[in-house]
């Protein structure tokens, strides 16, 4: 009987258990961002200043704090929890955006060629030649900072990758025969670009959706420390870092366990995407 | 040669026009900048003075030409802040960038190619693993939070390096570490599979048949033709590492033009973050067309017509 599509993937994934580990991770992500109302023991954005900058394994009554509190006596594990929901709304609106911009671009630019497919490479070009991080600060500095203008700002800026890749994959594929046939029996470019070209390049498409969705994830943090990301007080991991360092000297769990939720979720991503790209090539 | 050399000579300038214009488009996104570069309770008369001073009551196409008009003297205009003149801010604060730049990336080269050329030759193996699951980590680990954690086991815990500043060696190891750790990673990785490539060709079985000491093999024939993308991806790090400082240097109050870039957004000094930009930028796209030209001077199979 031959086995199925799925069956292969779970074969595959079974065998390598560093994938399996990073499976596991982002599934854990996942569900923390679904169930963070019931799985998260307090109400992130709850102050109490009498339980300022507590450290791990605090017991007050009989409420204990894991991971410690914050500046803000808010419990710093639900925050963690709640920053599982800010990394995975912008990091996969941002990777959508990106790829659909970029996929287009690519599949454009690499069927018609000529004039459009210089324009936009030189517009890649100037993209890449820019520092990112300073073009996407500066941006945001000019917008004013918010959830919205950093998924825009981060989806936008990420459609180079997709369209240099898939440009190149397109420049091969439309010398072949079926699409030759496909031609030949009347098909329009339209149809030949989305019905043949665009499922070919899916696969590739899946490999840097995994290499983008870590790179947003990092850069969402990173912006949110500088201030420009995620605005308080909605719990981000890259904000609590932020703070932490302000208490770095005396409350060292503040900037420590935010940043290793980070790590292992950027980890798992990374794994897995390895595991994906072994997979499919 | 000389006509590739020339082309990508001119491509480096169209590019950096593009950028030129982004820039000059970026600031203007909301219409007039005035609102952003002075503070609301500036009153109306003193807004319109600013205004007329700094061109921003001119059509478009005007403001564009002086702004090009500048950028090819060098004038990016007076810093906001500090009264003095854009770019010789940038320029005084470069040398420290460039240090920490060189530094980073000397130790990430240090451990990553033996890393990455000893996994190759040993696949699988244990020294393998080690070095692949450090890859994995420093791959994954963010580069502001490293930084903190360094300054954490360092500074607070063990007494032993200073966590601000620029004041000599020591103040120098833990930004260059922390930045270096991400490099380190992304090209041991490289180097690792690219080696892992070359060394199952052919004409590594044949050097190996005719009986050359692995030493030979690996250095000689291997790296050698496993280096050309992994000088690509050193000359594309060190444009990220030049931009990417970022952060680092906000962390450890290094005095570079990271710093500098992202204390002037939050002032509102435009004139500065368009100084540094360029400048950045320029950089940029020298490292990456001396990276092409050495290229085709490494590999002869590269000639562009």
């Amino acid at each position: 009987m031959p086995i199925s599509r799925y069956k292969k993937v779970f074969h595959s994934l079974w065998k390598n258990k560093r994938a399996l580990i990073g499976c596991f991770i982002l599934l854990s992500v996942v569900m923390g961002a679904i169930g963070a109302a019931f799985i998260s023991p307090y109400d992130p954005l709850k102050q109490d200043l009498t339980l300022r900058l507590k450290p791990p394994g605090w017991r007050q009554g009989n409420n204990i704090y894991w991971l410690g509190t914050d500046y803000l006596g808010r419990d710093v594990a639900s925050r963690i929890i709640y920053g599982t929901r800010i990394t995975l709304l912008v990091s996969i609106f941002a990777l959508f955006i990106g790829a659909i911009l970029g996929i287009t671009v690519g599949l454009v630019s690499g069927y018609f060629g000529g004039k459009i497919d210089t324009m936009f490479m030189r517009l890649a070009d100037i993209q890449l030649s820019f520092p990112f991080i300073l073009l996407v600060i500066a941006i945001i500095a000019v917008l004013g900072p918010s959830t919205t203008n950093l998924i825009l700002v981060l989806g936008i800026t990420g459609w180079v990758i997709y369209a240099r890749i898939v440009r190149s994959e397109v420049l091969s594929l439309r010398e072949r025969e079926f699409i030759t046939a496909a031609k030949a029996l009347g098909c329009s470019d339209f149809k030949i670009i989305f019905s043949h070209l665009l499922p070919n390049v899916g696969a590739t498409c899946i490999v840097i959706a995994t290499l983008e969705i870590a790179r947003i994830i990092l850069f969402e943090s990173g912006l949110s420390f500088l201030g420009l990301g995620v605005q308080p007080p909605t719990p981000t991991w890259g904000s609590m870092l932020a703070e932490g360092r302000a208490y770095l000297f005396t409350s060292w769990w503040l900037a420590t366990f935010p940043g290793i939720a980070l790590m292992l979720t950027v980890l798992g991503i990374n794994v897995v995407g390895d595991w994906l790209r072994d997979f499919f090539v | 040669m000389k006509h590739y050399v020339f082309q990508r000579f001119w491509q480096s300038i169209v590019v950096l026009l593009g950028i030129t214009l982004i820039v000059f488009i970026i600031v203007r996104l909301t219409g007039d900048p005035t609102h952003l570069m002075l503070s609301p309770e500036t009153p109306e008369e003193d807004v319109a003075i600013f205004r007329h001073i700094m061109g921003f009551d001119r059509p478009l196409y005007i403001q564009y030409l002086k702004y090009m008009e500048g950028v090819l003297q060098g004038d990016f205009g007076r810093s906001i802040r500090h009264g003095e003149p854009a770019l010789n801010l940038v320029l005084r604060r470069l040398p420290a960038t460039i240090e920490l730049t060189m530094v980073a990336l000397t130790i990430a080269l240090v451990f990553a190619i033996p890393m990455g050329i000893f996994s190759a030759v040993k696949p699988n193996s244990t020294m393998d693993h080690i070095g692949m699951t450090i890859i994995m980590w420093g791959q994954s680990m963010p580069t502001f939070w490293s930084g903190l954690m360094l300054i954490l086991l360092f500074t607070v815990t063990l007494n032993l390096l200073p966590a601000y500043g620029r004041s000599g060696l020591t103040s120098l190891i833990m930004p260059a570490v922390s930045i270096g750790f991400f490099s380190m990673a992304r090209i041991a990785r490289i180097t690792r599979s690219n080696m892992i490539s070359v060394l199952g060709k052919d004409y590594i079985r044949t050097a190996k048949a005719k009986g050359l000491t692995d030493h030979r093999v690996v250095i000689r024939h291997a790296f050698k033709n496993a280096s050309l993308p992994i000088i690509t991806l050193v000359g594309i790090e060190l444009g990220r590492l030049l931009g990417g400082a970022v952060i680092t240097e906000t962390i450890f109050a290094w005095p570079g033009v990271g710093r500098l870039a992202i204390q002037a957004i939050y002032n509102r000094d435009f004139p500065v973050v368009q100084a540094v930009v360029f400048t950045l930028a320029t950089i940029f796209l020298l490292i990456n067309l001396i990276v092409d030209i050495l290229y085709t001077y490494l590999d002869p199979r590269v000639r562009y017509t």
